[in-house]
């Protein structure tokens, strides 16, 4: 650097005082907004305080909890479902060591929901404390699980894997055999509450994506036969409601089947869901096909690549991630539309919440707590599932400018 | 035209294509001879670009014969398998895979063409990449890279195969002016090393310094062809004189 020259640093941070007059204050039409803005916010803000703390009569919900989280799943077998929630936590440990980043936000966000749960301020006749205590056993699982991950020498190719066995686990866990004493058969209608919701929504979603993509590649397909197929299951099932549909497999599907093979009701609902996803996904899916420019297809076969490689190794993985907002927030729909099982007779969260009501009497105009308990629950999961999103699209953005 | 003998690498007797009613190789013979280096030149439109293309059957071609290397081009798949993993491929646009690493770009076609172990790939594109001048860029992805170094990553994964041809489609004409010059050093490289080499370009500096014959594109047809000198001092038809003269 030569003599003389100075060197220009950036410009000072404001303090907050400068902050809150060029933020704030600027003029007095923006202060008028300024204090408007935090009245409203102070008035609201006061209004559903008291309604929450005050108003509100949560009995409906407190005194159901086991309901909204299993429905009516049998009492003396819960420790099957215990199972599989400790299994998560110890999975979502593990994956939080070997990841790190977002993956351990995760784990840690799950551990201490569990914690906060165990010591909510409710009544013991409600939330006894061996159910607190169980509660508890999640988080030292996360802890357990994380040091595993940490310490031992696990590939990552590995925990996809094991989660994939995990979800094949829950459904035995669930459903368990026939002729199995340690395991007895709990059919499906007893199945209920948040746990039937995620089976739905994790069988959609686990099921759709695969099917969807294979749909979109037929779609793109130089085979006509397989071309046409793929467009008319793809046309016809995004032309009919997700209600049509469930009613299709419920109850009309069962009228053209032969009398001794009966299709248990929530694999119909989840059959249903899944054709009506994957229909969607296929769609999604074939936007990102379409945006990878014809050169990559040529690179690909220059290099002696076939036609199978090139769809596996360079095609898919850079359409799929152009479409990642758009798979999550297909997701984040799905997980939603679990509701609609309420129509075929699933004992699902939002059915829950209305047999719960319908219960007591005393209940009749508890609704809007119900109605908003059910609200916050998928609230919760939808805004994790889009803050994974943005997360994971950050992280494969990686290579592109 | 030469007689034919065991030195032709390439042998294209009488090639047309037409994209759809448009005539767009009239009827092109042409013999390549192992560790011969021919630039292709010609105005936009003339067929060189779709005519390298023919070679590794990037493009179909409708009429006459194209053999490479002994196999003749015809729709069977395995025939076009076969020459696709002889035959390098380098492209205006590099078309490197976004979503891979540099040195992932080079050992794909390795490892799932020829079936090479991971290890025995790395190092072969460790040596290609020392060898284009960028190895220290091997774990970066093609998007962090410069214009010059993608296509110098675009040639060593083209030379991971270990090609017996390689095929340059314009591999100069995406590039910064600044950029051109360490292009054309590897590839002048390459040249001298005995590779055979189709290279379609403008860049007459490059022609006159490394190739062993010149051919003149126009409409679909080969209009001239000659060693350097003879395109650059001598040219017969006027119609290459008139396009030396306005790209010179």
């Amino acid at each position: 650097m030569s003599v003389g020259e100075t060197v220009i640093g950036p410009p000072a941070r404001p303090t907050p005082a400068q902050w809150v007059r060029k933020n704030l204050f600027s003029s007095p039409f923006n202060s008028a907004l300024t204090v408007i803005s935090v009245l409203v916010i102070v008035l609201a803000a006061r209004g559903i305080g008291r309604w929450v703390f005050v108003t509100a009569d949560w009995s409906p919900v407190v005194q159901s909890l086991r309901l909204f989280a299993v429905g009516p799943y049998p009492a003396e077998q819960l420790w099957r479902i215990w199972f599989i929630v400790y299994m998560v936590s110890f999975l979502m440990g593990v994956s939080g060591g070997r990841f790190g980043g977002t993956v351990r936000t995760f784990a840690v966000a799950l551990a201490v929901a569990f914690g906060v749960l165990a010591v909510l301020p409710i009544s013991p006749d409600y939330l006894p404390l061996d159910t607190r205590l169980r509660l508890l056993l999640n988080p030292v699982m996360a802890v357990a699980g994380y040091v595993v991950g940490r310490r031992a020498p696990i590939q990552a190719r590995w925990l996809p894997l094991a989660w994939l066995s995990s979800f094949a686990l829950t459904i035995v866990m669930l459903g368990g055999f026939r002729n199995v004493a340690l395991l007895p058969y709990v059919e499906s209608g007893k199945w209920g509450g948040l746990t039937l919701t995620f089976l739905l929504a994790l069988v959609g979603i686990v099921a759709s994506f695969p099917i969807g993509v294979l749909l979109a590649l037929g779609r793109q397909s130089n085979l006509p036969v397989v071309k046409a197929l793929c467009i008319v299951f793809i046309e016809v099932v995004r032309g009919v409601p997700l209600v049509t549909i469930l009613f299709m497999v419920s109850i009309i599907l069962p009228l053209f089947l032969p009398d001794n093979i009966r299709i248990d009701r929530v694999l119909r609902a989840m059959l249903g869901m899944t054709l009506f996803a994957a229909a969607y996904m296929a769609e999604n899916v074939r936007g990102g096909l379409q945006s990878i420019p014809r050169g990559q297809y040529e690179a690909a076969k220059a290099l002696g690549l076939t036609g199978f490689q090139t769809t596996l190794l360079i095609v898919l993985p850079q359409a799929l991630r152009v479409v990642i907002p758009a798979i999550v927030g297909q997701f984040i729909a799905l997980f939603m539309d679990t509701t609609l099982a309420i129509i075929v007779g699933l004992l699902e969260l939002l059915a829950v919440g209305r047999a719960v009501l319908n219960s007591n009497p005393a209940w009749l105009f508890r609704d809007m707590e119900v109605y908003l308990f059910i609200a916050l629950i998928f609230w919760i999961f939808t805004f994790s599932m889009s803050f994974a999103s943005r997360r994971v699209e950050a992280a494969v953005g990686l290579g592109k400018r | 035209m030469q007689a034919q003998g065991a030195d032709d690498i390439i042998i294209c007797r009488d090639v047309h294509k037409w994209f759809d009613n448009f005539h767009v190789l009239r009827g092109i013979t042409l013999t390549v001879k192992r560790s011969e280096v021919v630039v292709i030149f010609g105005p936009s439109g003339s067929g060189k670009s779709t005519f390298i293309r023919t070679i590794n059957r990037l493009e179909d071609h409708q009429r006459g014969d194209i053999i490479v290397d002994g196999i003749e081009l015809t729709n069977d798949v395995r025939n076009i398998e076969a020459i696709r993993a002889e035959v390098g491929m380098v492209f205006q646009q590099f078309n490197l895979f976004p979503h891979l690493k540099v040195i992932d770009n080079i050992t794909l076609a390795p490892i799932w063409v020829r079936k090479w172990p991971k290890a025995k790939a790395e190092k072969l594109a460790m040596e290609l990449l020392e060898r284009v001048g960028i190895p220290e860029q091997a774990h970066k992805y093609p998007g962090q890279l410069s214009g010059g170094q993608q296509q110098r990553v675009a040639i060593a994964r083209a030379l991971a195969m270990q090609p017996k041809i390689m095929l340059f489609d314009e591999p100069t004409s995406a590039l910064d002016p600044e950029m051109i010059k360490e292009v054309l050093d590897v590839m002048k490289e390459l040249a001298r090393s005995g590779m055979t080499m189709l290279v379609v370009t403008h860049e007459m500096g490059f022609a006159r310094e490394v190739a062993d014959r010149m051919i003149f594109f126009d409409q679909g047809r080969i209009v001239e062809q000659g060693t350097p000198q003879e395109i650059f001092t001598a040219p017969k038809e006027e119609r290459t004189k008139l396009f030396l003269s306005q790209i010179l």
